[in-house]
């Protein structure tokens, strides 16, 4: 029987360089589907607060089904679905071809697409708290429209925004975990394997347990930075 | 001055001519988009229609459906329980009890489900000779149990903070207000506080339970045969893909119902509030 620290060692003996590997998966696919989220997000809460009725429906439309199914069921209709949509799509101009979708990759759009859909509904009631002058003044002093979005209102809707999306963010971190379903080794998984091969699961998805709540706590530090630099060019009302 | 024509009659300005801007051609694509995903979405459920397999797995998605249901709903009323010790816990002077109150919220809302069900369904079989000793091992060597354990705990988190958000919501006044008129701080909180508490916190319960609904979708990888796990049950077996449309369709349907009968209730309990 080997001690907890020989298995949390480093190297061959300890699974500890396995389980920062997956820390390693777990951030690098939080990190690339923020990007991919918050611009989907902000797209929709474009079309959300348009005046247009039809850009209204297609943008709501969009938030009931993606916040209405559960993340894990969105993985596999992405995993799964485009997998079979590209297959039949290539064997009609390549009658046996097999196409594999990345693992990585469909985690990256059925999570982005989740959190697009939070996102948007944040922007949006951001979007709803700049008052209406602000557009007009911009307007005014003969700013184009797209010269008013990016210099007026944009800096200060980021700033009503950022709570919400600092929520979002953990909530990301967090369910990050689910990809281990579909084979991606996070830390999760190799916790997992960790656990079978060595027999001491509640040491390992304890440690797990433990990693996620880390990364949590480092993000609240790095959002209270953020947060507060964000705010230092803010007029006191 | 009012523009008066011949018969003396004010003139309605003609209605705004409504143009083919970018915006409203974007918006009849992207919904032209959506009806033909909906259409297709149709179509292929009719032309994929299997009897067989409906026969074989519609019984088998009603129960889990009820697995889900009863999951969720075991899950939320004893984490509700369990959430008002967290909360007094949480709102206490007491420096003990609130950092322990602190840490339980912390823990149980800053790491994922998934990985606080393992913890628990694979963890603590490796107590087994302490917990058959103890004689809780018939608990928690069921998948069930362990996941409406994991469920509770997790849920109890985020109702305590619902809870703390809401009663602290109610202004300082009101408890001033009650102790003049010489109530007790325990009819105080029955009878002015949490009336007004619960309306504001009707609407967050009412997303904790949706979430616990999308959320509970992870217990099939526990082996629990409820709805997500009949339906990978199904697909596995199958390997036809429409098993996971019916299965998303199931949780759209019992997620808008439960979003808009939320919205019910906060109009009905706050119609004394409309002016």
């Amino acid at each position: 029987m080997q001690s907890a620290w020989t298995l949390l060692s480093w190297g061959p003996e300890g699974w500890l360089d396995d389980i920062a590997s997956g820390v390693l998966v777990t951030v690098s696919l939080a990190a690339l589907t923020l990007p991919l989220g918050l611009l989907m997000g902000f797209a929709v809460a474009l079309a959300k607060k348009s005046d247009e009725p039809s850009l209204r429906l297609a943008g709501n439309v969009y938030t009931t089904i993606f916040r209405g199914l559960p993340e894990l069921l969105t993985l596999f209709l992405v995993y799964f679905g485009v997998q079979i949509g590209l297959q039949t799509l290539v064997r009609l101009f390549v009658p046996d071809a097999t196409v594999e979708v990345n693992s990585f990759v469909s985690g990256m759009v059925a999570l982005g697409v989740v959190f697009s859909s939070y996102a948007s509904e944040v922007f949006l009631s951001a979007f709803r708290a700049i008052p209406r002058g602000q557009y007009e003044g911009g307007y005014s002093v003969g700013l184009s429209k797209a010269q008013t979005m990016r210099l007026v209102v944009m800096p200060q809707l980021i700033r009503i925004a950022l709570p919400g999306l600092a929520n979002l963010w953990l909530i990301l971190l967090k369910d990050t975990a689910l990809i281990s379903v579909i084979g991606l080794s996070d830390i999760l998984r190799q916790a997992s394997i960790a656990s079978r091969v060595t027999k001491h699961p509640f040491l390992f998805f304890g440690v797990a347990t433990l990693a996620f709540l880390v990364l949590a706590i480092v993000s609240s530090v790095a959002i209270g930075r953020i947060e507060r630099s964000v705010g230092r060019g803010e007029a006191r009302r | 001055m009012t523009a008066v024509s011949a018969s003396g009659i004010a003139e309605l300005p003609p209605p705004p001519v409504r143009r083919w801007t970018r915006e409203r051609i974007a918006g009849h694509v992207l919904t032209g988009l959506w009806a033909l995903a909906g259409a297709g979405l149709v179509l292929y459920l009719v032309f994929a229609w299997n009897p067989e397999l409906f026969a074989r797995w519609a019984p088998a998605y009603l129960r889990g459906l009820g697995v889900t249901l009863l999951l969720v709903a075991i899950s939320v009323v004893a984490g509700a329980i369990l959430s008002i010790p967290v909360c007094y816990g949480r709102m206490s002077r007491n420096p003990v009890l609130s950092a322990l109150a602190f840490c339980y919220v912390y823990f149980f809302r800053g790491t994922p489900l998934l990985a606080q069900t393992f913890l628990i369904y694979y963890g603590l079989g490796e107590f087994r000779p302490q917990l058959q000793e103890i004689g809780l091992w018939w608990f928690f060597r069921e998948a069930f149990y362990c996941a409406v354990f994991a469920f509770t705990l997790n849920t109890a988190a985020y109702q305590a903070e619902i809870l703390r958000g809401a009663i602290q919501s109610v202004p300082r006044g009101q408890w001033e207000g009650a102790a003049s008129l010489g109530l007790h701080r325990l009819q105080t909180l029955g009878k002015i506080i949490l009336p007004q508490a619960l309306i504001v916190a009707l609407r967050p319960y009412g997303n904790e339970i949706i979430l616990m609904i999308k959320g509970s979708a992870i217990v099939a990888i526990i082996t629990v045969p409820d709805l997500m796990g009949q339906t990978r049950l199904a697909y596995s077996r199958s390997f036809d893909f429409q098993t996971y449309l019916w299965a998303a369709l199931i949780y759209l349907a019992v997620v808008e119902t439960l979003r808009h009968a939320t919205d019910w209730i906060e109009r009905r309990i706050t119609r004394h509030l409309v002016r």
